[in-house]
């Protein structure tokens, strides 16, 4: 399994992003999984899409990437927060 | 938390207005007259929410996390607003839907990945539906600093936030 690479966004970049940056940490290293977490605010995705395998994402994602996007709004209300992990993992050990 | 991130004067009750953008417009007035934020923020907040909605449904009440760019901030500060009815704001990450706010948490942040702790410290009360509608029901701001205090603790008795 070659390490993976997370983009982790949101609008401003500094607050939603780096509570679910934090909560990916966690999912990853309970899990095991080695990973590579890159914080950003949602318009700097492009310029990083090159070798990333994942966007997480609080905010609305209009463009098409070549990557699958999982909206992230669960980690910071709680509400559907095991859907959303299990989600996340299941493209990580793709 | 060492000086006061959550004065008695960030905390506002009652907040009226007819659309999130005079609720955003009225709290960020004040935090630009008490020298939390520059002139620049409340264009800029408002901006960002239209952008970026961040609207919370929760099992309480919904919630509001406005906030923007460092550069609008002189230190940081979270502002309290209990909405005297509720104002729909747009739901963080979709297109078009909206959810009733009551409470709004407006965030001054004025470092990157500088408020990490304070930051999951607020996420675990927008998670207590019993704490937002405590919150939501409060009457004085020295009540809400009170129950804002008692969750957040860490921060106030940890020294400054890493």
């Amino acid at each position: 399994m070659t390490k993976k690479t997370i983009l982790v966004a949101c609008g401003a970049g500094i607050a939603t992003s780096t509570v679910v940056n934090e909560a990916l940490k966690n999912l990853c290293k309970e899990h095991k999984i080695d990973v590579n977490l890159i914080q950003c605010k949602i318009t700097e995705v492009s310029s990083l899409a090159d070798g990333a395998d994942l966007l997480v994402s609080t905010t609305i994602a209009n463009k098409e990437y070549p990557f699958p996007v999982i909206n992230a709004r669960a980690f910071l209300t709680g509400i559907g927060i095991e859907e959303v992990k299990q989600r996340i993992l299941a493209e990580l050990v793709k | 938390m060492t000086m006061d991130m959550m004065d008695e004067a960030f905390i506002l009750i009652g907040v009226e207005g007819e659309s999130k953008e005079d609720i955003l417009a009225r709290m960020a007035e004040n935090l630009v007259k008490l020298g939390v934020v520059k002139e620049s923020y409340i264009a800029a907040v408002i901006e960002r929410e239209q952008a970026y909605p961040t609207g919370l449904p929760t099992g309480g009440c919904s919630v509001a996390i406005p906030h923007t760019d460092i550069e609008h901030v002189n230190r940081k500060a979270i502002s309290i607003g209990v909405l005297k009815q509720p104002v729909r704001f747009g739901i963080m990450g979709e297109e078009e839907e909206t959810t009733p706010v009551e409470l709004v948490f407006m965030l001054a942040m004025d470092q990157k990945h500088s408020q990490l702790k304070l930051l999951t410290r607020l996420m675990q009360v927008i998670q207590d539906q019993s704490m937002l509608i405590a919150l939501s029901h409060e009457t004085s701001p020295a009540s809400i600093k009170e129950l804002m205090n008692a969750v957040l603790q860490f921060e106030t008795q940890g020294g400054p936030l890493a």
